[in-house]
């Protein structure tokens, strides 16, 4: 337990190392430093969740500092560990680990960018070191702290690529669009510590129990609030349309920030803060609803898109869609479940999808793959696997955390019906889309060479995630069942036909995949022949029109705005005390000409003004 | 003595004035550099003229000592001016102060 301050401080020391050194290092060691950060700190966190475990998983916090102290509010930087802050740092240190050592390997010849070798690690390991503590810390303002360094690193890595400035462009989307969200999530932690007095989350929300009634307005501000800084962060509609873009990063921060930890934060304070929610059903019902509408959008998106990451974002938000869902309809472990089994299987997705995409030298557009199953057996088998954890085939880890989530989503007295109905659509549009992606990628013609230069630290870490992608569901259950208080996590174990749909719906997804996109090819181009499948068609592909919409309502508007103030008005005020110093210059200056008997008659006249005044004084 | 009482402190003052306005008017409308110094000389052993008269009128050691300093600053004057006038007629050609009038704005 004493040990829990080593967790973020192995990847903080990582980076300064590898940020001090500007590089100059040689590449084997950057490898070890930045890998070896996280490995410390993913064995450490073994070590202090055994013993947390064994403690009787009591929940325990570790006083670090005092920030400051400016009268009564007095922030601490403490760490508090219970049974949600472990699973997070689980996920984090030891996918987290697994994604940086697939990422020695993944950027070893970065054609794009020979010199960032060590600029990546170090990077990579603020962002853990940032990621840590925002499931650590047992203050909001910590976990602000946190979450907006996890912003930063998210930014600095989409733009790694920085010699492409579409790559720059992407990178500053993602983090203004995130920025409204995070404006939203300061509010409501303004708005917490005026009304309670405190940062600390505890004592906050124990404060909010006690200070506010069932159904209590306040709550329901602050809780819609929160949600806004989850919607930003976790690429929740209306402010999701930065992640596709974010995939101009390379293929291992995809992975670790955009798929398996950073966009999960949202659904991390959705849990942390879960007695807000409680307070205020309200707040709760437009959690489900923001889940349900992001999960319904993206899953269709994903179908039409033809670049494999793009596929695997609009995956990414329908999945965390679910999450959010489960956290709206009160399956609040279910939502943890979920995003463990994600974390595992998303990373294995993207990291196998960069071992195809390395194969054929970057290369990204699935209708430029196919039949790549024999060259590069291995990362056919860790995307096949993945695949099925994503479709939530029966048995596999997706399908034990997905099916929770829908079984209590069905039993949710609002609008069950609704929530269970949208995930059971969106389910088999999963299965359908996966499908279409495996098949485009894996099987068909080969349309392009491949060349399998993977070493072990690329498969490695791929062999690990399918076996965590297969059997995280087992194990899983046992971890996350109890880390937040509800009715535990629903499991198939009775007969009903809504059971029988959700289980069905995956395979039916495959089997209408199959005969779509399998076989002759014949079936897609078919559907796709008529002018209206192929306006549909567009209107998925760009996303349901949202950045349309963005662009006319928001940036045309502000661009707009802008010309008309180029000469800001506010400029005036320093631009005026500008010119009259320059004008009083310019009178100065004639009388400087450099003539000495010129220098000679000015002293004298001053000398005799002077004479003049002092004589007036004595003698008047 | 009675040379002191013989000429009135007021006549050694009105010579003094002359002879710093002469000199003061030379520096003021001369051009060349020489003639410039020479009236600065003029001006400065009008002011030794005042010190030595009032020293001697009140019976003080101090004009005499404040005599002893004005030969010292003009010979250190002498010392860096011919400096300059050396300078001014190597690099202008010519003793005319104007003709260094380039370091303006």
């Amino acid at each position: 337990m004493d040990a829990l301050w080593l967790i973020p401080t192995f990847p903080l020391l990582g980076f300064l190392v590898l940020f001090l050194s500007q590089g100059k290092l040689p590449k084997v060691v950057v490898a070890v430093v930045g890998a070896g950060s996280i490995g410390l700190a993913a064995i450490v966190a073994v070590v202090v969740g055994k013993a947390f475990v064994d403690g009787g998983a009591e929940p325990q916090s570790q006083q670090l500092w005092t920030w400051m102290r400016v009268g009564e509010f007095v922030p601490e930087i403490r760490l508090y560990l219970d049974g949600l802050a472990l699973v997070m740092t689980g996920v984090i240190t030891g996918v987290g680990f697994l994604i940086h050592l697939y990422a020695t390997g993944y950027m070893w010849d970065d054609p794009e960018e020979p010199e960032g070798f060590s600029r990546f690690f170090a990077y990579m390991n603020l962002f853990v070191f940032a990621m840590l503590m925002l499931v650590l810390g047992d203050n909001l303002l910590v976990l602000f702290l946190g979450w907006e360094g996890v912003g930063l690193c998210s930014y600095l890595l989409i733009g790694f690529y920085h010699r492409d400035p579409n790559n720059g462009y992407a990178a500053r989307k993602a983090f203004v669009v995130t920025r409204v969200g995070d404006t939203f999530m300061a509010l409501g932690l303004f708005l917490l510590f005026r009304e309670l007095g405190t940062t600390e989350i505890q004592a906050s929300l124990t404060a909010a129990n006690v200070a506010w009634p069932e159904g209590s307005t306040m709550a329901t501000v602050i809780g819609l609030l929160f949600l806004g800084g989850a919607m930003g962060k976790s690429a929740q509609v209306p402010l999701q349309t930065w992640l596709p873009d974010a995939m101009a990063g390379p293929t291992p921060v995809s992975a670790l920030i955009h798929a398996a930890t950073m966009v999960t934060a949202g659904v991390y304070l959705i849990a942390r803060m879960h007695d807000i929610y409680l307070i205020s059903p309200e707040a709760q019902f437009w959690v489900a609803v923001t889940g349900l509408v992001t999960l319904f959008i993206s899953s269709f998106t994903a179908l039409v898109q033809t670049d494999i990451k793009r596929v695997l974002a609009f995956s990414t938000m329908s999945q965390i869609g679910y999450m959010i869902m489960a956290l709206g309809v009160g399956a609040w472990s279910a939502a943890i479940f979920h995003l463990m089994t994600h974390a595992f299987f998303k990373a294995l997705l993207f990291l196998a999808s960069g071992s195809v995409i390395l194969a054929l030298h970057h290369e990204q557009d699935m209708f430029k793959m196919g039949g790549l199953w024999r060259k590069l057996p291995i990362p056919f088998v860790s995307m096949l696997v993945g695949s099925v954890a994503l479709a939530a085939l029966p048995l596999t880890s997706g399908f034990f955390s997905k099916d929770a989530i829908m079984l209590t989503a069905a039993d949710n007295p609002t609008a069950g019906m609704v929530f269970w109905g949208g995930a059971a659509i969106a389910a088999f549009m999963t299965a359908l889309y996966t499908t279409r992606m495996i098949l485009l990628t894996f099987f068909g013609e080969a349309k392009t060479a491949a060349h399998d230069s993977s070493g072990w630290n690329m498969n490695v870490p791929l062999v690990i995630l399918c076996g965590l992608a297969l059997g995280g569901g087992w194990f899983g259950l046992g971890i996350v069942s109890g880390v937040l208080p509800d009715g535990g996590i629903a499991t198939h174990d009775h007969f009903s036909w809504i059971a029988l749909v959700t289980m069905a719906m995956p395979l039916l997804g495959i089997l209408t995949g199959w005969f779509v996109f399998g076989a002759s090819r014949g079936g897609s181009t078919r559907l796709l022949g008529t002018e209206f499948a192929e306006n549909v068609r567009r209107f998925w592909y760009i996303g349901w029109g949202f950045d349309w919409l963005y662009d006319r309502a928001v940036v045309a508007p502000f661009v707009a705005l802008a010309r008309m103030n180029k000469n800001d008005f506010v400029d005036l005020a320093f631009k005026s005390t500008a010119s009259i110093a320059r004008g009083i210059h310019h009178v100065l200056a004639v009388v400087q000409n450099g003539r000495l008997r010129w220098y000679a008659w000015n002293m004298v006249l001053g000398l005799a003004f002077v004479v003049v005044v002092v004589m007036w004084e004595v003698l008047g | 003595m009675n040379f002191a009482l013989s000429i009135p402190l007021e006549h050694v003052f009105v010579l003094a004035v002359a002879l710093f306005c002469i000199g003061l008017t030379g520096v003021l409308v001369r051009r060349n550099v020489m003639f410039v110094l020479m009236s600065l000389e003029v001006m400065m052993n009008a002011c030794g003229l005042a010190f030595v008269a009032a020293g001697a009128r009140w019976a003080q050691a101090d004009g005499q000592i404040m005599f002893m300093f004005i030969l010292a600053l003009a010979a250190a004057e002498v010392a860096v001016a011919l400096g300059i006038v050396l300078q001014l007629s190597r690099r202008f050609d010519s003793l005319d102060v104007d003709s260094a009038d380039e370091m303006h704005s």
